[in-house]
Formats: structure tokens, sequence, C-alpha cells
């Protein structure tokens, strides 16, 4: 006769660890980390490079992670206005995970105090369930993937801080339904900012660089 | 998805408990799933099979249970499971909100061993 054995271990807590300690190292040197999500072609880099445009003119530091395959083209246009990117290699995974980003860091320079934003693969599912070190999650969707999205993908809106709805220039275009997101928004994440962009004119940027520096600060007085 | 990492996982998980009692064998694994988590019962079973080769959970019997996505409703306080695609309130029709009590679960139960100490 067999002998039951309760467990009730997390399969992913080597993952979980790596990411804490990835976080405490990055905090410790007053870098905030935001994990960017979203499906393929929901305007992520958009969003990471406006939001870069505008730190660098700030005269403050930003250095970027591109966990997408496709974008190497972005990290070099990242690098060429200065910002520091480095492009993770995944081949097909459908996540990026703690490991991976464990693995980069050393190659990076990233200065004290710098906003960093790491870009996850194309996947509204398995991103949503891996931690890799970050301050917060924002998940951007484009108006032109509908507005169903948090009835379908309910726990990425759940895990995100804030969603960032982009191409907003298309809503009426897509017949976009902007009260049925915003309530499936509100069930799946209470308490979400939505944060609108125009990823062509860098409208919507400034705003949300504003809520991303705000967001900042409270953490940094709640680590006092 | 991403079933083959999760497989491994679970199995690293499993042999160290096992090995840990001075089991021989592990003859079921017990896993705990959200079923937001997209995880599937087929897949999982097809790489734990794969991966559990030669291994002392060669052939140990995979138990998963799903768990569906906890709600609040923030009108009239009702804790409820979501049904389908809706967020509504079963009770008064209010839109509902995700509790998360439950639904993004992914752990490893319970194993059955044998031959222990």
């Amino acid at each position: 006769m067999g002998i039951d054995v309760t467990i009730k271990r997390a399969i992913y807590e080597e993952n979980d660890a790596r990411a804490r300690a990835i976080h405490e190292a990055l905090a410790g040197r007053g870098v905030f980390a935001i994990n960017v999500l979203g499906g393929p072609g929901a305007g992520k880099t958009s969003l990471i490079k406006a939001l870069a445009e505008r730190i660098v003119a700030a005269g403050e530091r930003v250095a970027v992670i591109e966990g997408d395959l496709a974008s190497d083209i972005d990290t070099r246009a990242l690098r060429a206005l200065g910002i520091e990117a480095y492009q993770i290699e995944t081949g097909g995974d459908c996540h990026l995970n703690a490991a991976m980003i464990e693995a980069v860091l050393p190659r990076m320079r990233i200065e004290d105090g710098s906003w960093l934003f790491i870009e996850n693969i194309g996947n509204l599912v398995c991103p949503a369930e891996f931690v890799i070190g970050e301050d917060i999650k924002v998940v951007v969707v484009g108006v032109a993937e509908g507005s169903d999205k948090p009835y379908k993908y309910p726990f990425i809106f759940n895990k995100s801080a804030a969603c960032v709805l982009s191409k907003i220039d298309l809503k009426s275009a897509m017949g976009f339904d902007e009260a049925y997101f915003e309530a499936g928004l509100a069930s799946a994440a209470p308490g979400a900012e939505l944060l609108p962009l125009n990823g062509r004119t860098g409208e919507g940027a400034d705003e949300i660089l504003g809520w991303l520096r705000r967001v900042r600060d409270t953490a940094a007085k709640a680590a006092d | 998805m991403h079933e083959a990492s999760a497989a491994q996982s679970i199995l690293r998980i499993a042999l160290e408990e096992a090995g840990r009692r001075g089991a021989s064998r592990v003859t079921r694994l017990s896993l705990v799933v959200g079923e937001a988590t997209g995880y599937m019962e087929e897949s999982l079973a097809f790489f734990l099979g794969e991966l559990s080769r030669g291994s002392p959970a060669e052939g140990a019997a995979l138990e998963v249970r799903y768990v569906k996505t906890g709600m609040r409703c923030p009108s009239c306080g009702l804790e409820f499971e979501r049904n389908g695609f809706s967020f509504d309130c079963p009770r008064c029709g209010s839109r509902g909100e995700l509790s998360g009590a439950s639904g993004d679960e992914f752990y490893l139960d319970s194993i059955e061993i044998e031959g222990s100490d």
C-alpha cells in the first residue's frame, strides 16, 4: 500500500525565489522594473519607446530588456538613442522567466536609479504566471484586439497595476466598445488604472509616465 | 503552453520529497490547477510520462483538481465561482470582481509513495 504525503509546494517555487532575489538586488540600487505584457502587436515596443524617449529627455536613466525575438530592430533603435537595451534570445518560449533575467542582468550596464522596462513575449496567458523580478506589471491592449480581452484573459489583467489601451486613434474605426472593456477591466482587475495611448503621436505617454512616477515614488516611500 | 517545463518542475519536487522519505517509488502525483492558468491535463500527463521514464516516478498516476476563478459581488457581497464568460453575480446580477481567492493555483498538492522507511 502506498503512503499519501501532503506536499503543497508551488510548481514554480524556484522561479519565484529567483525573482525575489532579482527584485531585491534591483530595488537595492533604486532600479524600478516594469514587466510589460500584451499580445503580439499590442503596442508594447511603441509604449516602451515613447516612455524611454521621455525619460532620456528628462535627464534620467532607462534600460530595456526585449524578450520579443522579432524586435531586434527595436533594440538597435533604442541603443541609437543611447538607451541600454538588451535582446534576450528566447527561441520558441511563450514567456520570460526569472532565470532569463538573471542571466542577462550582469551583461547590462544599468545605472543606479534607472527605470528598467522588460518587454515580455507576446502572449496573454503564460507571462501572467511568471514573476521575473519586476515591481509592477503593465498590460498593453490595442483596440484592434477587441473589447473582450479582460473577459477572456482575466488573470493577466488581474496581476497588472495598469492597462495601457493603445492605438486609441483607431477606436471608432475598430468599433471598440470602451464601456464593455472598462467594465471587464474593473471586474478582472479592481483598482487597475486604464491609460490610453496613441503610439504614433505619443499622445498619452506623458500621462503614463506621470502615473509610473507616482507608483514608483509610492513604492520607494513604502520601502523606507 | 509550457507543460514540458512544468512537468520537469513537478517531477523535481516529487522526487525530492520522495527521496527525503526514503521512498523507492512515486505512484501518484496530485496537482491543484486554477482554470485560468490554461494547463491541459492530457498534455501534463504526456510530458510527465515521457520525463519520468527510468525514474522512481515512472508510471505514476496523475490526478488534477481544477479550481474555478473566485469572484466577489461588490453590491450584495456574495462570494461565487466564475461561470463561463460572465463576471455577473448569480444572485443579484451586478458585475462581480475577481476576489483573488482562487483561479491561478498551480501546485503539487500531494504524492503517493511506496517503499518508504
